[in-house]
């Protein structure tokens, strides 16, 4: 039997919260709804702590569809994900910048290098 | 319109119960996300890009003044504060929380709506002509039998786990305006082939259209059948397709799979031959119980008034954009002195479909004033108000150009469908609105809409085809290509009486590339077209070639 394929890295966890749908981040301090304060996996362990921690959150429905997204850190610091369906996902939608998290960090969409 | 007897209303009510407490059970744990997935979205709950989102059913696409309000109310306090209409001629709502979908299903309940079957493989909300009961060229109101077929389709214990979704839709009228040809079953009331014009009125019955991944245009299965047959017809092709329908293979389930599989010969057979096994009278409603539904949608008292009024007449001839307005939004009522007017939720610019709570409720405002208290949806996420007199025309355009929606583009090239797309849906490879958003600003200028005339652009995110972007005059699917998003374009579909499968242009655009490739089309159009000729018809005489070459010259110039 061949090896899991390794995700590509550097990697943070991304989920949905259960109660609220809100997309969250696994941070040092547990969960976050700030992309910024989302943990960086930039090896293969640290990917499988990330993949351990969203299994063990989805078991206590905590949060739902929790999985890891390879990202790069911005200029500004702040992990932005490499596919453009997460970039999207991270900030919020691209035609109402007035909401998601774009709207509720300012600074986020400039920090993460969003072009409209 | 109709309103819930006792067994509708203790129906929704109990439904509302028992999922809240399918929700609490979630919260609590008790239930697994794989356990609750299939459950939530029997209840229109879905997990989209950034939240939740709940699809409000609004049967054949009809609305109370009232319903509307209670949207509105719901959107403001739960979501934020705007909805998006659907090529379903449902709403949607973006923002969702899990923990309060219960408490929104409740104030459905208090209006008469639900989400009940607006996801999962069961028979979805059936849709209609939004100009259904007031269309001049109808033969009959179609949203009696909508009614019925719902009554009849909601939680049938056969036909509530089918291998794969299914969509009915009916229309009335001599043009097809419900895409019937592009549903699981399309039926279009007809009269007798052989009494003509003083016979009875039946249905003709098409099935195996469908859009998504394996788009086709559906097929003629009965030219004609009985009103008293309808439901035992419906349940036998429901059985042959639940028995012989693929399971195997979610790509492959829908029954259009199956009638082109065994082909339209063989799945007559086999649907005829159920039906001869049924009683008709046992599984149609009892004539007093289609009589009860048919009395809801007994058209309201018209006052006895002339075509054109002159109040009308001079308005018109004061206000240029009034008179395009009328021209173009409005639409010919069968009652002289009225008329049925489409409020374009097309702002230039603007997400097709979106409309806020406070445009909502301007909107109910001027259904009460202006057209009975009701509002219709259309397939093309517009609403409509279908009988407003025409006397009130200019009153009821002052009111809406104080800020509502009334953009007279009504079918014209800025009228685009688009589906959220990537901004919003999980399924999503690309996005919609902005390339409906960038198309809509080029083509901005009144004139310019009126002098292409009409023209259908249909904008799809993936495909599965909600755009239905297979059935635009020009069709756009978005799509990932190497890691960016590209645009796909075809030409020559059409949803209504000539129902038709667009065909792909050529290789995949970038998004800021698609203003221009559409440019180059609309050009080759103008400079093609015959005096009084639409683009879809030109397209149709002259064959896609021309508009491929001009297509591939854009390709050249943006690669050089």
């Amino acid at each position: 039997m061949s090896a899991a394929k390794p995700p590509p890295l550097p990697a943070i966890l991304i989920a949905n919260d259960l109660l609220s749908g809100d997309v969250v981040f696994y941070g040092d301090g547990g969960w976050t709804r700030h992309p910024a304060e989302a943990l960086l996996a930039e090896d293969v362990a640290a990917a499988g702590r990330l993949t351990a921690a969203g299994a063990e959150a989805m078991r206590l429905n905590r949060v739902v569809d929790a999985y890891l997204v390879d990202v790069e850190l911005s200029a500004g610091g702040v992990p932005v994900p490499r596919h453009f369906r997460e970039r999207f996902r991270l900030l919020g939608p691209t035609i109402r910048p007035d909401l998601g998290k774009q709207a509720e960090f300012p600074g986020l969409a400039a920090q993460s290098g969003r072009t409209r | 319109m109709y309103r819930y007897d006792e067994f509708d209303t203790a129906f929704v009510r109990d439904r509302v119960a028992q999922f809240s407490t399918q929700v609490e059970r979630r919260l609590s744990g008790a239930l697994t996300e794989d356990e609750f997935k299939p459950l939530r979205l029997q209840n229109g709950v879905y997990l989209q890009l950034h939240a939740y989102m709940l699809r409000i059913a609004i049967p054949y696409g009809t609305l109370s003044a009232r319903q509307l309000r209670q949207l509105a109310l719901i959107g403001e306090r739960f979501d934020r504060g705007y909805g998006h209409f659907t090529t379903r001629q449902n709403l949607q709502f973006n923002w969702i929380q899990l923990k309060d979908v219960p408490e929104i299903l409740s104030l459905l309940a208090d209006v008469e709506m639900h989400a009940i079957q607006t996801s999962g493989n069961c028979i979805r909300n059936v849709t209609a002509d939004q100009f259904a009961g007031v269309a001049a060229d109808e033969i009959e109101d179609p949203r009696p039998v909508a009614e019925l077929i719902r009554q009849w389709s909601t939680a049938h214990p056969e036909f509530s786990f089918l291998p794969r979704k299914f969509k009915i839709a009916v229309t009335g009228a001599d043009d097809d305006r419900a895409a019937v040809a592009v549903h699981d079953i399309g039926l279009r009331i007809v009269r007798h082939p052989e009494t003509g014009e003083t016979g009875e009125t039946g249905f003709a019955v098409l099935v195996g259209g469908g859009l998504g991944r394996t788009p086709m245009v559906g097929k003629w299965v009965r030219d004609f059948l009985p009103k008293p047959h309808l439901l035992a017809y419906l349940e036998a092709l429901m059985r042959v397709y639940n028995a012989e329908g693929r399971r195997d293979n979610k790509y492959k389930a829908r029954v259009k799979i199956l009638v082109h599989e065994i082909g339209i010969e063989a799945f007559r057979d086999r649907v005829e031959a159920e039906f001869v096994q049924l009683d008709p009278a046992r599984i149609q409603a009892d004539a007093e119980e289609v009589a009860r539904i048919a009395r809801y949608f007994a058209p309201p008292a018209y006052a006895d008034l002339a075509d054109n009024p002159s109040a009308l007449r001079r308005a018109r001839a004061a206000n240029g954009e009034f008179d395009r307005w009328v021209a173009q939004n409005g639409f010919p009522h069968k009652v002289p002195g009225y008329q049925a007017v489409t409020l374009s939720l097309k702002g230039i610019g603007e997400a097709p479909g979106d409309i806020t709570s406070a445009g909502m409720r301007l909107v109910a405002d001027l259904a009460v004033r202006h057209s009975q208290g009701e509002i219709r949806v259309t397939h093309a996420q517009n609403l409509v108000l279908p009988d407003v007199r025409q006397d009130e025309l200019f009153d009821l355009w002052q009111a809406l150009a104080a800020g509502g929606p009334a953009t007279a583009n009504a079918g014209l090239i800025t009228d685009i469908i688009a589906c959220p797309g990537l901004d919003y849906c999980a399924l999503a490879t690309a996005r919609s609105i902005p390339i409906a958003q960038a198309l809509s600003t080029r083509f901005a200028a009144p004139e310019r809409q009126q002098e292409i005339g009409p023209l259908a652009i249909k904008i799809s995110g993936c495909i599965n085809a909600c755009g239905h972007h297979h059935v635009g005059h020009i069709g756009i699917l978005g799509l990932e290509k190497r890691g960016e998003e590209s645009y796909q374009i075809t030409l020559g579909g059409d949803a209504g009486n000539d129902s038709a499968i667009g065909e792909i242009l050529g290789p995949g655009l970038g998004a800021s590339e698609v203003p221009d490739a559409i440019e180059r089309l609309v050009e080759t159009y103008l400079d093609q077209r015959q005096p009084g000729e639409t683009f879809v018809n030109t397209v149709r005489r002259i064959g896609v070639q021309p508009f491929k070459t001009a297509f591939a010259r854009e390709l050249h110039h943006d690669a050089a």
